[in-house]
């Protein structure tokens, strides 16, 4: 027993340095640095000026939670559909699903940047084809759709492989017990799939709201999402301990709506 | 007495080495081969070699046996930033006059050795020499120079605009493009408040404030080099960016033209300076004098399109933009200010009224904005509210869906109670 559990650690003491140094460590330093002033002694000072950003945080677990809901509200059926093929298309479907990333996030935004703009690709398509052009780049919709296509790998992926896993003779037992398809999904898919999702909206909620660089180049930058704010506190106005401020109220948002979620989903695997 | 004699002769042998490493003897810069010069410049900065361009870097490379390690960074800040946070460590860098000056003062730079640059007394004229951001010459040699000025597209806007108010024209709402970094955009709105871009007085700064919030009535959009692709393409009508940068920009769309405003503008100076701390200061002030050479200032300057303040390349009749009167406008012709390097208490203001411009909604100042284009009252809105109302919308969202959730655990749980008990 005891050598086993040696074994264990063994094999997770790759991780377990890892997260020391890239996880635990840094996060000592954001709440270091959130508690100090500039000459490093103790003050709440930094925590007590983020009431200004309360309409920021606020926007951003807004678009976050829509980007989520869009995400699985797209994510979900197609995940299903892609577990319904034979192994060979499923395995084409999921590389197709990755293939966007393989090119840079950076490059995918600034392209949607020049698809999106007034006289960008779609409206100059729409007008050939004698269509109003339509005002898409700089509007919190385009925003929006820069977190949904850039963050919907992340909702698929993991829908897909528990859906894949999934053990159909539930399924069948279900169209036994007469059943029809909408009752299968709603009592066998969906609760059976749960794992999959929730870890789908954790990957897709969390970098949604603190994302930086969607915002501002297809929002325009005129108007911040909170990982904007940081990314100045940090890049611009070397204000390390406002910028380690906001991270932290930040990282303490989203691990309350975290629970939140998981309060909604733990249920649900009850329920089964 | 003996002993006495000796120290004098010590002290001659050490003056006259140190003499001797002043004039930088062949033999040294022969000692520097295969060492490593690594330098931190602005992005497309530096004639690279594309298009059959001169190749810099390599050029130095192969004069001198030296490798450069060659990175960039996208402004002043983020450079600062990343040489402060340490973990990095540069022999030259070219930042912005104001930034110089900061670095100056606080001893991130080593003073240059100029009898191992001898191109600058040769080539740089005198109405370079001695800047405000480094008053004695000691530690920086001018690179490039330039201006701001106001870009628009002559397809797009009526007559020609001679005033930084075109950005706030509400005709061209959502197609115009502001500086997305304080310094900059803080200086246009100075420039039509007729204010010095480095007051040290906070009314000044917030009233600056005001007025940049109040251009959020036009739907700005703030850009850094993103304004190439939207000014190219014609999505925007009016953008506000180097004189340089412009003309590379007239190269791909003939309809951009280029003004200088009456209000004044900022003239800058990007200059070569060695880091405190350098592993290699004689091969970085050699590579200073590299880039000082006649023929590797010329390609740079072509290639950059900024003004160069070289007198062997704005004199060359075959330059390119010889003569050209964005570049090297007539002195005195245009009003001029430079940013110069501000109290921390003045940067930690006009960080946090940064983030106040780019967070204000229009919506929640309603008509009481109008302060400086029309008749009304100043900063009615400034700052105080937490919860703006634009805030007050999201909050609700969030907690109409937080309430929904809630209610369907309610509900599951309320079932499953129901189920168990019958």
């Amino acid at each position: 027993m005891s050598s086993r559990s040696l074994k264990a650690k063994l094999v997770a003491s790759p991780y377990i340095v890892w997260s020391a140094l890239f996880v635990i460590a840094p996060l000592i330093f954001v709440a270091y640095y959130a508690f100090t002033d500039s000459s490093g002694a103790f003050s709440l000072e930094n925590i007590s000026e983020l009431s200004k950003y309360t309409t920021t945080f606020l926007r951003s677990i807004w678009f976050g939670i829509v980007a989520t809901l869009i995400c699985l509200v797209i994510a979900f059926p197609l995940a299903y559909f892609i577990s319904q093929k034979t192994e060979k298309v499923q395995r084409t479907l999921v590389l197709l699903v990755m293939l966007p990333m393989w090119m840079s996030f950076l490059i995918r935004t600034y392209s949607w940047m020049a698809l999106l703009q007034d006289t960008g690709i779609i409206n100059s398509f729409l007008m050939k084809i004698g269509i109003d052009p339509i005002h898409m780049i700089n509007t919190q919709g385009a925003v929006i759709l820069g977190m949904v296509y850039n963050f919907l790998p992340f909702m698929i992926t993991p829908i897909y492989s528990v859906m894949a896993k999934l053990d159909h003779s539930m399924i069948e037992a279900c169209q036994d017990l007469g059943g029809n398809r909408l009752t299968c999904v709603r009592k066998c898919i969906i609760p059976m799939s749960m794992p999959g999702v929730v870890s789908g909206i954790t990957m897709v909620f969390v970098p949604s709201v603190s994302t930086f660089y969607i915002s501002q180049k297809l929002g325009g930058g005129s108007f911040d999402l909170i990982g904007d704010v940081i990314e100045r506190q940090f890049q611009q106005s070397y204000n390390y301990n406002l910028g380690a401020a906001i991270s932290f109220v930040l990282m303490i948002l989203i691990l309350i709506c975290m629970a939140v979620m998981n309060r909604f989903t733990g249920d649900e695997e009850m329920a089964i | 007495m003996k002993k006495i004699s000796a120290i004098v002769f010590s002290a001659f042998i050490l003056v006259s080495s140190a003499l001797c490493a002043f004039a930088a003897a062949p033999d040294e810069i022969a000692a520097l081969k295969g060492t490593t010069l690594y330098v931190y410049n602005w992005g497309e900065y530096i004639s690279d070699g594309a298009d059959d361009t001169l190749d810099v870097n390599k050029a130095f490379e192969e004069k001198y046996g030296i490798n450069v390690v060659y990175d960039t960074f996208d402004n002043n800040e983020v450079m600062y930033s990343k040489l402060k946070s340490g973990g990095v460590s540069y022999d030259v860098v070219i930042p912005s006059d104001y930034m110089v000056q900061r670095m100056i003062k606080e001893g991130m730079l080593e003073k240059l050795d100029f009898s191992n640059i001898p191109n600058f007394e040769k080539y740089i004229p005198e109405k370079y020499l001695n800047p405000s951001y480094d008053p004695k010459n000691e530690y920086s040699v001018p690179y490039t120079v330039g201006m701001v000025g106001l870009i628009y597209n002559s397809a797009m806007v009526d007559g020609a605009p001679d005033s930084w108010s075109a950005l706030w024209d509400k005709q061209y709402a959502g197609q115009i493009l502001m500086f997305n970094n304080p310094r900059d955009a803080f200086g246009i709105a100075q420039n039509l408040l007729g204010m010095d871009y480095n007051t040290e007085s906070e009314m000044s700064w917030k009233l600056a404030a005001e007025l940049l919030k109040e251009q959020k009535q036009v739907t700005p959009v703030y850009v850094n080099d993103e304004i190439f692709l939207k000014m190219e393409t014609g999505e925007a009508a009016f953008g506000a960016y180097y004189a340089g940068d412009f003309l590379t920009m007239k190269d791909n769309n003939p309809d951009l033209e280029f003004v200088y405003p009456k209000e004044g503008t900022n003239y800058f100076v990007d200059a070569m300076c060695v880091l405190k701390g350098s592993q290699n200061k004689l091969a970085a002030e050699l590579y200073i004098n590299f880039l000082l050479e006649p023929d590797v200032a010329l390609a740079n300057a072509e290639y950059i399109c900024y003004a160069s303040p070289h007198t062997a390349v704005y004199t060359n009749p075959e330059y390119t933009y010889y003569g050209n009167e964005i570049l090297y406008p007539e002195d005195g012709k245009f009003k001029t200010q430079s940013y110069l390097n501000l109290s921390p208490e003045t940067l930690e203001l006009m960080s946090s009224l940064w983030d106040d411009v780019k967070n204000h909604n229009i919506d929640e100042g309603g008509s009481n904005y109008d302060f400086f284009f029309a008749d009304g009252e100043l900063g009615a809105t400034a700052g105080g509210d937490v919860l703006t109302p634009e805030g007050t919308k999201y909050l609700v969202y969030i907690l109409a869906f937080a309430a929904i959730c809630i209610a369907y655990i309610i509900f599951r749980y309320v079932r499953k109670k129901i189920r168990e008990n019958a």
